[in-house]
């Protein structure tokens, strides 16, 4: 605390000094800076604090946990858990043996499901972005519609997918199936393979609204101008896109795509509400997979680690993107 | 100058009083105490067909409750898909309800934890002893050779729920006693968009108790005599692959079955779209979702042949509720004293009847409430053909290790992929890899 009990102790001089005259004054110069560098600091603090409890304390606790046997007989009374070593992490690591196996094969699923749902996403978005740009009548009405999935409350949203997807009463079959005939008898969505397209429909459905406003928002600063330009210039429609709105969207892009990555790898709402605490094989991303394999075996140390082990690729992956796109940005023009 | 500064300082107490706050949660000690003696909470599971419907049949009695002693229960019941995961969460934190229902078959696995109170001689003595209550309903409350974790609240059993005028358009006779003679029925009832039998395929915990019924009559067991996981014997993979095949090999269950996890199909069998059903106590359910209780006949579950009884004859899980107190609970004496309450004969006989479930007191059973056909099925299937579930500490991880295995096999039988021996056993083998290593 005793930086700002100092702080406090100080700013009746400073501020003496600070009336007194142009900061040159030799006497005001010193306390003056401890305040142009402490009060950014002192604002932080609230935020920063409660970063701490929300988000670090609990990330310290899990990483502790990983080193430890925490299973049912020892839940209780965290303390009494006999320290486990890196046990839980060769368990998790040896692709060998069925626990690692499983736990490769669903980091699998999340990669490719990930690549394709943010891929996905990014495509419409951008594409529905573009389209929109131009003043139409509707336009207004449309943006917000396409809003609508982003703004519903993910629970409501997903289950009502469920619904869509049963088998014997879903929406999805009746067209597929009863309308149009093309899958020659009702396909199951919910269990078996088709379970990773379900589950990517959803997350495109809820993710690409995200795209489309943050790309539509970057729209808004590149000038018009240069698309008049390049149109007395000839370009298409095409070569506009690609030669000015693209390039200009860059450094809109390069956060977009990273949230979207974190967001769509880590998500857990999605698949639990459409499978619940068993998600099928085809789809078993790795959230829902660590959750499982934690309350299966009940050994909380295990799925601890497995978390941990996910967060340092996660923190890996977006080191090494940030790294390449920031080099990028310095070599840009 | 000066509002930055006072806005500075504000910053930092509004930091500070979080901080303050956010670490001012309980503490939690080990043991319990008597230190809020007025107060009880409660977690009751879902026994009616929605959580409503429980809290009207607990609150009038709650009210009694504290009317008698003085002490306010409140009330919260608990959707099946949560129970486990709530008591989980309790354990850990120490922050819990007094008084909580436990699906019988976890009760080994919560005893390991430690946080519920051991039913000793001494505790049994204040609730009016242990001999009030039925012996097979006791054999589910906690690992053998050790003091009891919970006590029985009530008794349900399975009972195969059939569909009179569906039976009589097939021409079929009466209830089929056999395997074989389910089989049959069903194939007879199994057209124009009917189905002879439902199941819920993705349910871990309805697939388990199949199963483990199945297991029985082949002479198989889950579990070796010390404890192991011993899941992919020959007898239990075909004690399995026979369960499955009801929808992969003898059609009588819809495939839609397979994604079914939210008692669809009790609607299926009060609508009339099956016409037979495998149940524990569904009368209430069936009531409550427009079916009348003459519509429907209720039979002992099928064996392989002959009646039921012991040994390979067993046709049910015993199935229940248990009550448990939580061992830091703030209000034990009250805690205890609700059990009593709760067990004591009057109430037995009041809440059973609401559940349309059998109790566990012997006194309250014999009440002739209990005595009408459908609960005679209930009633001998307890006393002579039921069996609990493996009362080992890892039981809820196998319920779900299990359960899971035989969800992914229904979903190959609903794709139409083949369900074989091979593939059963391999279902099972990812299954036991996933139970602790010992």
């Amino acid at each position: 605390m005793s930086p700002d009990t100092a702080m406090t102790a100080t700013a009746p001089a400073a501020e003496a000094a600070v009336r007194k005259g142009p900061p040159g004054a030799a006497r005001g110069r010193r306390p003056g800076r401890i305040r142009r560098i402490g009060l950014p600091y002192l604002l932080l603090l609230p935020a920063l604090l409660l970063e701490l409890l929300v988000h670090l304390v609990p990330m310290v606790i899990g990483i502790v946990m990983s080193f430890k046997e925490l299973t049912q007989f020892h839940i209780r009374d965290w303390g009494s858990a006999p320290w486990a070593g890196l046990d839980n992490y060769t368990v998790s690591v040896d692709f060998d043996a069925p626990v690692g196996k499983a736990l490769l094969h669903s980091f699998l699923v999340t990669i490719a499901f990930t690549l394709l749902s943010v891929g996905l996403c990014w495509l419409i978005g951008t594409a529905a972005a573009i389209c929109m740009q131009d003043g139409f009548r509707g336009r207004g009405l449309l943006r917000a519609l396409f809003l609508v999935p982003y703004a519903l409350p993910v629970y409501a949203a997903v289950i009502t997918w469920v619904f869509m997807f049963q088998h014997d009463n879903g929406l999805v079959n009746h067209v597929l199936h009863d309308q149009l005939g093309i899958t020659g008898k009702p396909s199951f969505w919910l269990i078996g393979d088709n379970s990773f397209a379900a589950l990517l429909t959803v997350s495109v459905w809820k993710g690409w609204p995200f795209a489309f406003l943050i790309v539509m928002a970057g729209l808004q600063n590149i000038p018009r101008e240069l698309y008049e330009a390049a149109a007395l210039d000839g370009a298409g429609m095409i070569q506009q896109v690609r030669r000015i709105t693209l390039p200009s969207l860059r450094p809109v892009n390069q956060v977009l795509v990273l949230v979207l990555f974190l967001w769509t790898f880590n998500d857990f709402n999605t698949p639990y509400v459409m499978f619940g605490k068993t998600a099928p094989e085809a789809a078993d991303l790795v959230s829902v997979h660590i959750y499982q394999a934690s309350f299966v075996t009940w050994n909380f140390g295990t799925g601890s680690a497995m978390s941990v082990l996910l967060l340092l690729f996660l923190l890996v992956v977006t080191g090494v993107y940030l790294a390449l796109t920031s080099r990028g940005r310095r070599t840009a023009p | 100058m000066r509002s930055i500064r006072a806005a500075a300082t504000g910053a930092v107490m509004l930091s500070l009083a979080l901080a303050a706050s956010a670490c001012g949660g309980g503490s939690s000690t080990g043991g319990g105490s008597d230190d809020s003696p007025k107060e009880l909470t409660y977690w009751a599971s879902n026994q009616g067909a929605g959580i409503e419907i429980d809290k009207k049949v607990l609150q009038p009695e709650l009210d009694k409750f504290e009317k008698q002693t003085g002490i306010k229960v409140k009330l919260e019941v608990v959707p099946w898909s949560d129970l486990l995961n709530r008591i989980l969460t309790a354990t850990t934190s120490g922050q819990g309800p007094d008084v909580l229902n436990i699906g019988n078959t976890w009760s080994a696995s919560l005893q390991a934890t430690g946080a519920l109170l051991p039913w000793d001689a001494k505790n049994f003595d204040r609730i009016g002893g242990r001999d009030r209550f039925v012996d097979s309903a006791l054999g589910s409350t906690g690992a053998d050779g050790q003091d009891p974790a919970a006590v029985p609240l009530y008794s349900m059993a399975y009972a195969l729920y059939y569909n009179k005028q569906m039976f009589a358009d097939a021409g079929i006779d009466g209830p089929p006693a056999t395997w074989d003679e389910l089989v049959a029925a069903g194939k007879k009832l199994s057209k124009d968009a009917k189905w002879g039998l439902g199941a819920e395929g993705s349910n871990p915990a309805e697939n388990v108790h199949h199963a483990f019924v199945f297991a029985e009559q082949h002479g198989a067991d889950f579990f070796t005599a010390d404890g192991r996981a011993d899941f992919t014997g020959d007898a239990t993979v075909a004690a399995v692959k026979q369960y499955v095949d009801l929808m992969a090999k003898d059609e009588i269950i819809a495939p839609g079955n397979a994604e079914y996890a939210q008692n669809q199909s009790v609607s299926d069998f009060a609508k009339g779209r099956t016409g037979m059903l495998l149940w524990q106590s569904a009368s209430a359910n069936l009531k409550s979702q427009g079916m009348s209780e003459d519509a429907y006949g209720i039979a002992p579950v099928p064996v392989q042949s002959g009646t039921p009884g012991a040994g390979k004859q067993v046709n049910s899980m015993v199935a229940g509720i248990n009550l448990a107190v939580f061992k830091n609970s703030d209000n034990l004496d009250g805690a205890t004293e609700f059990v009593k309450f709760m067990t004591s004969d009057a109430e037995q006989r009041i809440l059973n009847t609401a559940y349309s479930s059998i109790p566990p007191v012997e006194a309250a059973q014999e009440d002739p409430a209990f005595a009408s056909p459908a609960n005679a099925v209930l009633r001998d299937t307890l006393a002579k053909s039921a069996v609990a579930l493996p009362q080992v500490p890892d039981e809820s991880q196998f319920e779900t290790a299990v359960g899971t295995a035989i969800k992914e096999l229904f979903a190959d039988a609903a794709a139409g992929r083949a369900v074989t021996t091979d593939s059963v056993k391999a279902a099972l083998t990812k299954a036991q890899q996933q139970m602790p290593k010992k």
